[in-house]
């Protein structure tokens, strides 16, 4: 019997002794005086893409604030069926409750009103409340320098982008990415197709394709797991990897990553709550506070690279923005530039539309 | 070595009723195996997947509200599956559901309509969903497509209109272009049955739909219709049962449950259109209706074994830091050694070594 199962019968033996005494000494968990921190994540940690890069900002609070914290995480959960998850961090004694992805709004703000003790942390959203405050990355800063390297790798001046849902944080990467492609290559164009999903290798990997047999070869995706990437290498095309470093996942393929860095927003978060500074704020931050970090620049020529290192430091001294007026919208009109010489932050956290010289359409 | 199973000719019933339990033991005892080699205790892992939820109101509250909808689709499916007929698109009927009624809350948002919105949604939901079950039976009755296939596919229309509606037409204005609704109105929303708790009316119809159903089946003549289409469609055809109408009637019931979870679960829980449904009760109410084997008392038990497994699976997330994949792993498991116990009640099990000759287990 218990070669059946490939298990030595001694510590089957032993395990089950251990099961029989355990019984009767189960009791709930250790009273903990730490404070408690949990997360909530959107896929699986095992993603390799935007939940796993959470789960690294967790493990840095763990690494940094270890001996006065204790963390905790739920993972893959449905935005459908998270206000229990939530809940359930919340009732367990978790005093911070960071929900990570965009479909949890409402249920934080909801589980907020009834714990209000307890401060949330919801990334990407736009509601708040006094125990609610919000976070997000500026991708666009690394969007804009992967847009340049494309338009100096493609040949057929064809550049793709998978998105995931037509919502402003991913309309304006693509805005982003677009502009800057055609900074450096005025003729570029770009094709854009829709997933449907964050994270759906399947899916991305069949969006990816469709964008390659369209005449694209270079790559840039905003939805979370490497299969997008891996269709590029095994098609000998280029792209880049995406929430997190995926260069052991494409080697030859990727050009550089736009790694989302949580740790230190995690870290200095958990610190202000347990000095008792903790307030609700809206957080937005990119590659000027290490939010967005860039990945090794590589498999491109040295005057490419150069081109991507300038861009990287004017952006994060802030003498260049992705969002650099003038612009003008699919119609040819001027775009109202609300933010002097940029436009302003809200108007690109609301961006719906695509900018001129995108020929695709945002669905709507 | 060779592997044969025979028909036992009379299966003793208490191994029918002690199969399910037989079956949870070795799943326990397999899953402390493999907690203990993970190097977890597995009495804590036994607390926190099931001791805590069962002894503390708030888990027990959960696990009602999520095998409600559970309960209340995988009573449908038995109408179904005793008439030997496969509704595998319960998600489908459940999402058509969700839209019908989610109009009228879309239609009524901001007009302070009144109380009769929420009741209402709930007649649209069941309505919506009847009709989309009904597809594939009509599909089956006219030109005998099968209906596994038909009900399936049909999951993915309605996907695709619910994702063209939640980013389109429905979205919120306020949203920022996220797709989803704007949040539903009071009137919109059905009311907790027991203030501040989770358990909402739609719990309450469950109960009366198990109840209801329970005497069909075992007092009436519908419900000695539908399991004689099931088991011999001859017979029924000749006792002047038109297999056909059968046919409509437990597609139309079963579609009209699902629907009514749709939108019981949209209002009640979600209190929004999202363009996605990810929870897939729809789907999940199939293994429920099989391990309730059908009847309905029994589903009421196996949805709240099901909704403690993922409950409990998120506590020991919590408690013990147990991976998701593992808590998954354990669902797995029970649905397996479940399935595998009966199978060992109606099956008798030969076991061939070498040159034929047999063991009897």
């Amino acid at each position: 019997m218990s070669g059946s199962f490939g298990i030595p019968s001694r510590s089957l033996k032993t395990c089950l002794a251990a099961l029989a005494v355990s019984v009767v000494a189960a009791g709930p968990a250790l009273a903990q005086e730490k404070l408690k921190v949990g997360f909530v994540y959107v896929g699986p940690i095992g993603d390799y893409g935007y939940s796993y890069q959470h789960e690294m900002g967790r493990l840095d609070v763990e690494k940094k604030l270890g001996d006065k914290v204790e963390t905790t995480y739920l993972e893959n959960i449905p935005e459908d069926d998270c206000e229990r998850a939530i809940e359930q961090l919340a009732r367990s004694g978790h005093k911070l409750i960071f929900t990570t992805s965009f479909g949890f709004m409402d249920p934080t703000i909801r589980v907020a009103q009834k714990f209000p003790d307890v401060k949330f942390e919801h990334a990407t959203g736009f509601k708040r409340a006094d125990n609610v405050a919000t976070y997000a990355a500026k991708f666009n800063d690394g969007r804009y320098i992967t847009g340049i390297i494309a338009g100096k790798m493609t040949k057929s001046n064809i550049i793709g982008y998978i998105g995931a849902f037509p919502i402003p944080e991913v309309v304006s990467g693509i805005n982003a990415y677009y502009l800057g492609a055609k900074s450096v290559n005025p003729d570029v164009k770009i094709k854009v197709v829709w997933a449907g999903t964050w994270y759906d290798p399947t899916k991305e990997a069949d969006a990816a394709k469709a964008l390659l047999d369209q005449g694209v070869d270079v790559l840039a995706q905003h939805t979370d797991s490497p299969a997008p990437l891996q269709a590029a290498e095994a098609r000998g095309k280029l792209g880049f990897g995406q929430a997190t470093d995926m260069k052991n996942f494409a080697p030859k393929a990727q050009l550089t990553a736009i790694i989302d860095n949580w740790g230190d927003y995690y870290v200095e978060r958990t610190q202000l709550l347990l000095d008792g500074k903790w307030k609700s704020e809206d957080t937005w931050f990119g590659i000027d506070k290490n939010m967005i970090i860039m990945g090794e620049y590589a498999n491109m020529p040295d005057d490419v690279k150069k081109l991507a290192r300038e861009a990287e430091e004017k952006i994060r001294t802030h003498a260049l923005d992705p969002f650099q007026c003038p612009l003008k919208n699919q119609a040819g009109e001027d775009i109202k530039c609300e933010g002097g010489d940029r436009l302003s932050d809200d108007q690109v956290r609301s961006m719906n539309y695509f900018v001129e010289g995108i020929d695709e359409k945002v669905p709507q | 070595m060779r592997i044969e199973l025979s028909r036992r000719p009379d299966p003793s019933p208490v191994a029918r009723a002690l199969a399910p339990v037989f079956a949870a033991v070795l799943v326990f005892a397999l899953g402390a195996v493999i907690v203990y080699l993970m190097g977890k205790s597995p009495s804590q892992v036994f607390y926190a997947y099931i001791v805590y939820p069962l002894s503390d109101a708030w888990g027990l509250e959960q696990i009602i509200a999520k095998a409600t909808p559970l309960a209340l689709i995988a009573v449908g499916l038995s109408y179904c599956a005793r008439a030997n007929l496969w509704n595998i698109g319960a998600e489908g009927q459940y999402t058509m559901g969700a839209i019908f009624g989610g109009w009228l809350a879309i239609h009524t948002h901001g007009t302070d309509a009144g109380y009769w919105v929420w009741p209402t949604m709930l007649v649209l939901g069941a309505l919506g969903g009847m009709l989309w079950g009904l597809v594939p039976a009509l599909l089956k009755t006219r030109y005998n497509v099968n209906e596994i296939l038909s009900s399936l596919m049909l999951v993915y229309v309605v996907q695709q209109l619910l994702d063209y509606l939640g980013r389109g037409p429905w979205r919120d204005p306020q949203g920022r272009n996220m797709p989803n609704s704007a949040i539903f109105d009071g009137n919109a929303i059905i009311p907790s049955m027991i203030d501040g708790t989770s358990v909402h009316y739609e719990t309450l119809i469950a109960l009366l739909v198990v109840l209801i159903s329970a005497v069909v089946f075992s007092r009436t003549v519908f419900g000695y219709r539908i399991r004689l289409t099931g088991d011999a469609p001859r017979a029924a055809h000749f006792a002047g049962y038109d297999n056909r109408t059968t046919t409509l009637i437990v597609f139309a019931i079963s579609g009209a449950l699902a629907g009514l979870a749709g939108i019981a679960e949209i209002s009640g829980t979600n209190h929004q259109i999202l363009a996605e449904i990810r929870t897939g009760y729809g789907f999940t109410s199939i293994i429920v209706a099989f391990l309730g084997r059908l009847n309905p008392i029994g589903i009421l038990f196996a949805s709240l074994v099901l909704s403690l497994s993922v409950i409990g699976g998120q506590n020991a997330q919590l408690m013990v830091k147990l991976p998701y994949d593992l808590t998954s792993t354990f669902q797995g498991l029970l649905l397996m050694f479940i399935l595998a116990a009966d199978a060992m009640v109606s099956y008798r099990l030969h076991i061939f070594r070498g040159k034929g000759r047999s063991h009897a287990v």
